[in-house]
């Protein structure tokens, strides 16, 4: 006969360290502020010239220095600007959560960090070199640079943690699938802390003339801070971001005994796959329905524990529309009494780094008992007719909230947080 | 600008170096501290600024700062 087993339990996991980078602000409480002033964080793209471009707007970091958080200057120069700002926030939540990765521990610190898109802008400017003056001139470094894992790869090489070392690549749900995946991760006990999240720079001129040429941004150039309008009547696409999130998660065992500064619990975790169509989603979200059902019952709780969404909310009509109805769908009177809002109103949608960044804002909700606003709410639209928490934050005893992300290829992602005492 | 000056400019703009780095007996993989990709990206950087090609068997053959000028004032003298 077999040996009989005991039923397995899964670990509890924690955040205990929050890092970001975002044109919101230098660091996470700096971006926190901006987003419960109801801030926005778009502004013309200064880059390239956008001339002839449908948008000419984005959330862009202006000013970004990558030296602080590389050993050199030649480390941070071969490298593409999204694996610079996955380093950044990286090294921020490290220090964020007090974690010292050392020679005993390091096999045991994982790195999941993701990105949507990866290197585009160094493709960009390779192709251009390629063109102009032949093969013979393309740096080594080219290849590297590129490479959508390099943000994973990156963080272990300045850390120096060698545990589980991967990334997912989902589109605009990147984010939320490598939070996820490192919570599986150390459930499993394949490691003992992971550090994780995405990061996206695209603000380049293919990206933007692809996401244009898709229709899926806003073309509201004269009325920039206003251009993302998640759920109100008159939105017409979103706006693109560029920026980093990521997370340090721990076993709540190890984090109650090195006496960390507890975030939130990540208690449920879902997927699900449209099986529809390659940009949009269906019209009755039932993508977002089995996403959001199966994190619900991966955390194990009953749907009206829910208080707040942190919803992907783009700005687009579809999006927003179907992620409504997904919500009704799931929820069924209780929509109507949780608070939805969509922070991209704010930092714009930073693709891949999207649902990380979105994590950090859930788990200060939960810390300081406040939702962020979705502003520029002026126009209720029929179909979208539930709670968005419009133009001003609110103070809320926000115990269980959830954040959405849904991706190109229709990828559907879902957590769940909780406050732990 | 002689070849020795426009070579270690190269060499202190790709390795992120001071000048007083680059002695003429300095080695680039030991010394400068270049892998593998730096010493080619150097290789590209040298093509680029004296227009000429460095083939794969010449590269193994220079590693000193002084071999690379006197290397590059051989070629240009060709």
């Amino acid at each position: 006969m077999p040996e009989r087993r005991e039923p397995f339990q899964p670990r509890r996991v924690v955040i205990t360290g929050i890092g970001a980078v975002t044109s919101m602000g230098a660091n996470v409480e700096a971006i926190w502020k901006g987003c419960l002033s109801g801030c926005s964080g778009i502004s013309p793209i200064t880059s390239f010239d956008t001339s002839g471009y449908p948008t000419r707007i984005a959330a862009e970091i202006k000013e970004w220095d990558p030296t602080p958080y590389f050993e050199s200057r030649k480390d941070s120069k071969r490298v593409d600007k999204f694996v610079q700002f996955a380093v950044a926030a990286a090294r921020m939540a490290l220090q964020d959560a007090g974690l010292t990765i050392t020679e005993e521990n390091r096999d045991r610190v994982g790195v999941f960090v993701g990105s949507g898109i990866g290197g585009l802008a160094t493709i960009e400017e390779y192709h251009k070199v390629l063109l102009d003056s032949g093969p013979g001139r393309i740096s080594p470094f080219l290849i590297p640079a590129i490479l959508c894992n390099m943000g994973a790869g990156m963080v272990s090489i300045v850390t120096g943690a060698r545990g589980p070392n991967s990334c997912t690549s989902t589109a605009c749900t990147t984010g939320i699938n490598n939070i996820g995946d490192a919570v599986e991760v150390i459930r499993s006990g394949r490691a003992d802390v992971m550090i994780a999240g995405g990061s996206e720079a695209c603000i380049t001129p293919l990206g933007i003339a692809g996401f244009c040429a898709a229709k899926a941004m806003t073309t509201k150039n004269d009325d920039i801070e206003r251009a993302s309008r998640p759920f109100d009547l008159n939105r017409d696409g979103f706006v693109m971001g560029e920026g980093a999130g990521i997370v340090t998660l721990e076993t709540l065992e190890a984090a109650q005994t090195r006496g960390a500064n507890i975030y939130a619990e990540v208690t449920g975790y879902g997927m699900s796959g449209d099986a529809y169509h390659i940009t949009s989603p269906p019209a009755d979200g039932n993508g977002a329905i089995r996403s959001m059902k199966a994190a619900i019952e991966d955390a194990g709780i009953p749907p009206e524990q829910v208080d707040y969404i942190n919803a992907h909310g783009t700005s687009t009509q579809v999006n927003d529309r179907a992620e409504t109805a997904a919500i009704k769908s799931v929820f069924g009177d209780h929509a109507y009494h949780l608070a939805v809002s969509s922070t991209k109103s704010m930092t714009a949608h930073l693709l891949g780094a999207s649902g990380a960044l979105e994590t950090i804002f859930c788990a200060l909700a939960l810390r300081d008992g406040i939702i962020p606003p979705t502003i520029n709410y002026e126009t209720p639209d029929p179909n979208c007719d539930l709670d968005y928490v419009p133009n001003c934050s609110r103070r809320a005893d926000v115990q269980t909230v959830m954040t959405n992300s849904f991706g190109f290829g229709g990828h559907n992602g879902t957590l769940i947080f909780s406050k732990v005492y | 600008m002689t070849t020795t000056e426009r070579v270690r400019k190269i060499l202190i703009d790709k390795l992120d170096i001071s000048e007083e780095q680059v002695v003429p007996n300095a080695t680039i993989t030991g010394d400068l501290k270049a892998d593998s990709l730096d010493k080619m990206d150097i290789m590209m950087g040298l093509q680029e600024e004296f227009d000429i090609n460095i083939p794969d068997n010449d590269v193994d053959q220079i590693n000193t700062v002084q071999q690379i000028v006197d290397y590059i004032d051989t070629r240009l003298n060709a």
